[in-house]
């Protein structure tokens, strides 16, 4: 066995040139970044601040920093297939030879789903969920830094993946056989592995840290439903999270040993059975799902309730619908392959249970109008984004208990439809989600408010440009255009394909104009300034801290008596009072261990994929060393002193106070 | 389990320790093995998968050797006595834990550590007995199932020796600590947590496919 395993001066694509353009380019940008950095002496910061943090605000910051990089790199797919499409009509080729279009679809799965949406909604929840609850932290802070590396060592694998070698060339599921090694012999398959591998062991990990919090560190007098709803989505999600990701660490386990070790488990020879994979696979990928879709619901309960200055309507319908959903979640995962020629009444039983959860998410929906219904809505970007999802996701639902129908699902299977149809549910539910509450709680994050203008010039872009790209999925699938295709021969088509990608164009102008607005808001944060840490006259306990919130996030734990508890608090006068003196309050160190960790178990992926066993070994051994090494490590806590304290509650009191007369 | 968090809750209120003096302070003791009780659950979904595996796979023999064929269980019924008394070794060393008394701890600590060795050890003995017969895991899905059923629990336990290992050196070198004794607790849900699946393995593997 070599000493490099499988890798060869082969491995790196030099044969490509839209890879060699994308290398260079990202070569010249990373060391303009890492220039800048080093000119403006802002390594000691960006270590001590940043990496080593264990803040759960500044650890949800980097979640959606990681989550906008990975956007604009899976829209970049995005932008090559649908112009691929556009291009490659009447028998043309087009410009991406089938090889490189492959892993295209395949990586713009891959990143959408696990390396955009995830972290994405993990981040939000991060800088969230313990504020709501009015708790410090979260129940285990090294943990949490921890989960967000190796959800970066997933990203990372993934990119270097684009230099050394090539990506899974299966399609974001890797199904088997063409997953094995004797369809696909090359690393394309194993990075895949890897990277979802790793980025799952996060999530779960994320998943336990947050439930142990919700069940234990909510504020006094809070209790389960006394909770906002946003924490009630993610409960839910996290609940999803711990009881599907398992079965996605199994399967992949099971892939690995297929590819590895010579094992049996899905190969079409000696007794596998690939329908397993399949299975075990959508297993997890449906709730996988909700798991995406529930907090984005929280998310627009939140908005919807803060902008028409009522109480959320049903809040316990709400609950218990997103419990109903959750638990739907689980035995409907046939209904991705009614192909797969289960008996009739088998295909019929996960029919209906598709069809019944339109139930529970119909109860939300209307619980959104009714809190709209003679409220006073404020127009401002996030409830933009809430109308517009209401509008978007109702379409795709509906499309989707079309879809649910066994015999309608034999004519749509793998079609362009299906496309069309999660598109429609995951951007249109999750993304326009998570889009509206980056804009509602960016002030909470960073101190000061997004632009409005642009912030209405990007939703307007994405909505039409939705609409333009993906209704033409619709009739394309319709006309009977299955998914995955590199190039056509079909006439009829061309007009719809052309037309989808105009639409990706449109998109594109509203994710420009987002960067615009970050731009803008950045460049006139003084203006944008919020120093009452409430700029929305907010609901629940988030608004009660500073913006940004101190480390300690509430010098005084506050008591709940209300599902609103800040609303609660303002009416009451508890709100901005200044006590005489404070206690200190007790904060967990920040650690390197966890990026040392992300480091040490990406090099052991990095060495598995190419079979270097001796630097696999040594990887893997350095990340358990360093585990135990923290584990026994008695330097991990300091307090924050009463007389800061006071200082920092005096200022924000008083401009608090302001604010409210104002 | 209803008993062992009633003890931990009365060993978290005589241990105080210097660190959790603080009246508004947070005690995180509780949160640790509830966090690690929640952890086991998704551990326990992960071994759901492998079993739904073997259940769907062990037919498939492909022309090779069944459960039948190789399964001896005189020789599973002593490596499952070994592990099922490590259970209740560990019980013991538990109860010598929450009584503060170093070195019982210890001592039932390593004969627990034995009676896992010696498993782990029967355990690799059998592998390798299968594989220099021709049953390696290559030659059936049948085959593959049951070797990565059976070696996902042996390597949980592998793991857990050398968790057992570690905490032998700070409990002698430490004592019985609030935060050791805490970790212990978390060490003993895991290893009667890989019983209780040894259990289903020596029943659904084992006995049945014996049967």
């Amino acid at each position: 066995m070599s000493f490099l395993g499988k890798i060869t001066m082969d491995a790196i694509p030099l044969h490509d040139p839209i890879l060699v353009v994308t290398m260079i380019g990202i070569a010249i940008g990373g060391l303009v970044l890492l220039g800048l950095i080093t000119k403006y002496k802002k390594w000691g910061i960006l270590w001590r601040d940043w990496i080593t943090s264990v803040d759960h605000k500044r650890l949800g910051i980097m979640y959606i920093i990681l989550a906008l990089i990975m956007l604009f790199r899976g829209f970049s797919d995005a932008i090559l297939m649908r112009s691929q499409l556009a291009l490659a009509t009447n028998g043309s080729p087009g410009y991406l030879p089938p090889e490189h279009y492959d892993q295209i679809f395949t990586a713009h799965g891959v990143i959408m789903i696990i390396f955009m949406a995830m972290p994405f909604m993990v981040g939000l929840m991060n800088i969230i969920l313990p504020l709501q609850i009015g708790a410090r932290d979260v129940a285990f802070p090294f943990l949490n830094n921890l989960s967000f590396w190796l959800t970066a060592s997933g990203a990372i694998l993934m990119n270097i993946s684009l230099v050394f070698g090539e990506f899974a060339k299966t399609g974001w599921v890797a199904y088997p056989p063409l997953s094995e090694l004797t369809f696909s012999p090359g690393v394309g398959v194993d990075y895949y592995i890897w990277a979802l591998q790793i980025s799952g062991l996060g999530t779960l990990l994320t998943s336990v840290n947050f439930l142990v919090t919700v069940f234990k560190m909510r504020a006094p007098g809070m209790t389960l439903m006394k909770m906002p709803i946003f924490t009630w989505t993610c409960t839910w999600a996290n609940i999803l999270i711990a009881a599907s990701f398992p079965i996605l660490t199994a399967v992949l386990a099971m892939l690995t040993l297929d590819r590895y070790m010579d094992f049996h488990f899905f190969t079409n020879d000696l007794g596998g059975n690939s329908m397993m994979y399949i299975n075990l696979f959508w297993a997890w990928g449906h709730p996988e799902v909700y798991i995406l879709v529930l907090p984005a619901f929280g998310i627009f309960s939140e908005i919807i309730s803060t902008f028409t200055g009522k109480r959320l309507f049903g809040y316990k319908s709400m609950i218990y619908a997103s419990g109903a959903i959750s638990i739907l979640g689980f035995i409907v995962w046939l209904h991705h392959f009614f192909t797969m020629g289960s008996s009739a009444n088998v295909n019929a039983f996960f029919g209906v249970m598709t069809m019944i959860i339109a139930v529970p998410t119909g109860v939300k929906l209307f619980n959104w109008l009714f809190t709209i219904y003679r409220g006073r809505l404020r127009i401002t970007v996030p409830v933009l984004w809430t109308l517009g999802f209401m509008v978007t996701f109702t379409i795709g639902g509906m499309t989707g208990v079309l879809l649910a129908i066994p015999g309608a699902d034999y004519v749509l299977h793998n079609s362009l439809f299906l496309i069309a149809h999660f598109h429609n549910t995951i951007i249109g539910g999750a993304v326009f989600g998570y889009l509206a509450g980056f804009a509602f709680w960016f002030p909470k994050a960073m101190g000061f408010k997004l632009n409005e203008k642009w912030g209405k010039v990007s939703f307007w872009c994405w909505i039409v440009g939705f609409f333009v790209a993906f209704m033409p999925l619709y009739v394309l699938g319709f006309l009977g255009m299955t998914r995955r295709l590199n190039h056509t021969n079909t006439p009829e088509w061309n007009f719809w394909l052309y037309l989808a990608a105009v639409g990706a164009i449109i998109i594109m102008f509203g994710i420009i104009a987002q960067v615009i607005q970050l731009y803008v808001s950045f460049r006139d944060r003084e203006a944008l300034d919020d120093k009452t840490g409430d700029p929305w006259n907010g609901h629940t306990l988030e608004w009660a801290s500073t913006s940004p919130p101190q480390a300690y996030n509430f010098a005084v734990i506050p008591h709940v008596d209300d599902i609103d508890a800040w609303t609660d608090m303002k009416e009451k006068g508890q709100a901005y009072v200044t006590k005489e003196s404070y206690s200190p309050i007790h904060m967990p160190k920040n650690t390197s261990a966890g990026v040392l960790m992300g480091a040490t178990l990406t090099i052991f992926c990095f060495a598995m994929v190419w079979h270097i066993w001796w630097l696999a070994g040594a990887g893997l051994i350095g990340a358990i060393a360093v585990f135990i090494k923290r584990c026994y490590c008695n330097d991990v806590d300091y307090y924050v002193q009463p007389d800061e304290i006071l200082e920092t509650e005096k200022a924000f009191n008083l401009s608090g106070r302001e604010g409210v007369k104002a | 389990m209803s008993t062992l968090s009633a003890d931990l809750a009365s060993t978290n209120v005589d241990a105080a320790s210097t660190h959790d003096d603080h009246h508004d302070h947070h005690d995180t003791s509780g949160d640790t093995v509830f966090g690690f009780w929640l952890y086991l659950m998704t551990d326990c979904l992960l071994f759901a998968s492998f079993f739904a595996t073997y259940a769907v796979l062990f037919m498939n023999t492909a022309g090779g050797v069944s459960g039948k064929d190789i399964f001896e269980l005189d020789f599973v019924a002593v490596e499952t006595a070994a592990l099922l008394l490590s259970s209740i070794t560990f019980g013991f060393a538990m109860i010598a834990a929450q009584g503060q008394k170093k070195a019982l701890t210890l001592i039932w600590l390593l004969v627990t550590f034995c009676l896992g060795a010696v498993f782990i050890g029967m355990e690799i003995y059998e592998f390798h007995h299968l594989i220099v017969n021709g049953h390696g895991p290559q030659h059936s899905a049948f085959l593959s199932s049951f070797f990565a059923l059976v070696g996902l629990h042996g390597l949980h336990v592998t793991a857990g020796l050398i968790w057992m290992t570690i905490m032998m050196i700070e409990v002698a070198r430490r004592g019985l600590g609030k935060a050791t004794v805490t970790r212990l607790s978390c060490l003993s849900l895991f290893w009667h947590f890989l019983d209780i699946v040894w259990i289903c393995v020596f029943t659904v593997v084992y006995l049945m496919g014996a049967m």
